[in-house]
């Protein structure tokens, strides 16, 4: 059973009325506290056929991040469900497990271990034994741009952009054929951002990966994805190709169609109900 | 689908054997850290043991030889045991400090392979670290070790670890519903083990209640089997009472351990414990 025989059909991600509760407290504290339930994700649905790349925007807190980790296993739904290549990411989490794989907004190490050693060990998680990684770790580093002489050195001792190569180079080890990719330049300097959406470009080209990313940059959103949504406050206000969001709103950049979008979205819903 | 099955196997074992190279990774860069702890414990499994020849300075009438030799084996159990309950802790507790948890548990690496992939570590790591400590701390003293079995020694020390394995699973879980106080939880669980197993006096002197808790504790097994081999040179054939027991707590302990830690993970799943920010 080879995988793209096995997937070609079938679309690489089926999100179906998807929605997430999270408790919150109040101001109030020890016994006295009440906790309320509040909807990160609110019925949100949507398909990526395979190879696209999904770009989605949202303000902070729209659950950009929720929907992030419902598709990699690390949170359970309270309700619709979610399907990576056929398969259910609640019921099936090991096979999902095999086919994702995940970059996030911090760089997430063993920051006294070095480069090749982070990605040893992660490697070996997914069966990858010695033998393959000996090899494939520095040149996938070098891919990335990651300096030879370094790769012994603990990353801590490494820029931030310099990280974010590396965790993208773990995520690829693993040759993900649904990658999430959680704002993976928020906070980078000028250079290293092009210098990383320089490679999500590649991974797009070579590797005929399907990409989601969420993102809080929109320029890098309509460079890099093929349709873009936006999430506001739990919902999925819109999908679809940047050209048809501007169009839609009347607005020369991708800026203005989001502002008009969430703008619309702010006036029209209830503030949220206190209980 | 035995080519299927045998590839899941493969899968599992390099998975495993990575759960252990990130430990020896991690040794390796935090090794002078690793001295100054190993530093500690010496003095404080020192401390313990003068108290053997304390008591005969202070008028106590003692065989001294055989009191040090039996703190000094309830200090090196002791500090094993905390060996074996601080590293499957960082299962959760060092992943999460440092991010890397979401990235660890979203792998297709099934938790038992997980955790026993730590606890073999734990293991490895714990039986030199006694070894050393044993070896360290008697050059201080006059100790009757000429008739010791350490070979039975060994073994009662890993069949018991089995059950420390499936106990240290449950307290593992504990960081994954509390981050911040979760650890502290933990210690709990050694202190109640510390009371009741008998580290540094007889069971028998506990109050009857205590006592009946110390049948459940496979530490109290331990000691006694190690005390034996070590002052009494028992060899594993009149070693039963100690084996048998010890086997049995094991086998109970390590599926409890695991199902804990699975309805822990699932709690962590459910409400968003794992990590939240990003
Ligand atoms: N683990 C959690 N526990 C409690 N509440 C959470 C948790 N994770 C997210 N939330 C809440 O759910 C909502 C959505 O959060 P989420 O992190 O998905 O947003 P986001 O779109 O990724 O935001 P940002 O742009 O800041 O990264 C927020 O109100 C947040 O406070
Ligand atoms: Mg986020």
């Amino acid at each position: 059973m080879t995988r793209s025989n096995h997937h070609s059909s079938m679309p690489a991600v089926v999100v179906d009325g998807l929605r997430k509760e999270f408790f919150r407290n109040d101001g109030r504290a020890g016994l006295r506290r009440r906790r309320k339930r509040v909807a990160a994700l609110d019925g949100v649905s949507f398909e990526m056929h395979r190879g696209e790349t999904l770009a989605i925007l949202g303000q902070n807190g729209s659950g950009k991040s929720t929907l992030v980790r419902l598709l990699s296993t690390l949170l359970l739904d309270d309700g619709g469900s979610a399907h990576v290549f056929g398969h259910d990411v609640a019921a099936e989490t090991r096979a999902v497990r095999r086919l994702i794989n995940r970059v996030s907004v911090e760089a997430s190490f063993f920051k006294k271990m070095s480069a090749v050693e982070n990605l040893s060990y992660a490697a070996r998680f997914y069966g990858m034994p010695i033998r393959e990684t000996r090899e494939r770790i520095p040149e996938i580093l070098g891919r990335v741009g990651f300096p030879r002489k370094r790769m012994g050195e603990p990353l801590e001792d490494m820029s931030r952009g310099m990280q974010q190569k590396v965790a993208l180079a773990r995520a690829l080890l693993t040759a993900p054929i649904l990658l999430l990719l959680d704002e993976p330049t928020t906070g980078l300097d000028p250079r290293s951002k092009l210098e990383v959406q320089t490679f999500i470009r590649e991974i797009r080209q070579i590797h005929d990966a399907t990409i989601l990313l969420c993102t809080h940059d929109l320029v890098e959103a309509e460079e890099l994805a093929d349709r873009v949504g936006i999430l506001d406050r739990g919902r999925l206000i819109e999908l679809a190709p940047a050209a048809e969001l501007r169009a839609k709103y009347d607005a020369v950049t991708l800026e203005d169609a989001f502002f008009a979008a969430t703008g619309k979205a702010f006036e029209d819903e209830p503030e949220e109900e206190d209980d | 689908m035995p080519q299927g099955a045998a590839a899941v196997l493969r899968h599992e074992l390099i998975g495993l054997s990575g759960v252990f190279e990130r430990n020896v990774y991690l040794v390796r860069r935090y090794l002078w850290w690793d001295v100054a702890f190993f530093v500690w414990t010496i003095a404080n499994t020192l401390t313990i043991v003068f108290i053997g020849k304390g008591i005969e300075a202070t008028g106590g009438d003692i065989d001294v030889e055989r009191i040090t030799t039996q703190l000094l084996v309830g200090a090196v159990v002791w500090a094993y045991l905390g060996v074996i309950f601080e590293i499957l802790t960082e299962t959760v507790a060092w992943e999460r400090w440092e991010g890397t948890i979401e990235y660890t548990f979203m792998a297709p690496l099934s938790r038992p392979i997980h955790l026993f992939g730590m606890g073999l570590f734990a293991i490895v790591y714990g039986v030199i670290r006694a070894v050393l400590l044993f070896g360290v701390v008697a050059l201080f003293f006059d100790l009757n070790l000429g008739q010791a079995d350490y070979l039975a020694a060994l073994v009662v020390l890993l069949v018991a670890s089995i059950s420390f394995l499936g106990i240290g699973m449950m307290t593992a879980v504990l960081p994954l519903i509390s981050p911040e106080k979760g650890t502290q939880l933990g210690f709990m669980a050694q202190g109640i083990l510390l009371v009741i197993s008998g580290v540094y006096y007889p069971v028998s002197i506990l109050p009857e209640w205590m006592q009946w808790a110390s049948t459940i504790s496979p530490a109290t097994y331990a000691l006694d089997g190690l005390r034996d081999a070590i002052l009494d040179g028992d060899g594993l054939g009149s070693m039963g009472d100690e084996l048998w027991p010890l086997v049995l707590i094991g086998a109970v302990s390590i599926p409890i351990g695991l199902w804990v830690f699975r309805i822990g993970e699932q709690y962590a799943k459910r409400h968003g414990k794992l990590k939240r920010s990003g």
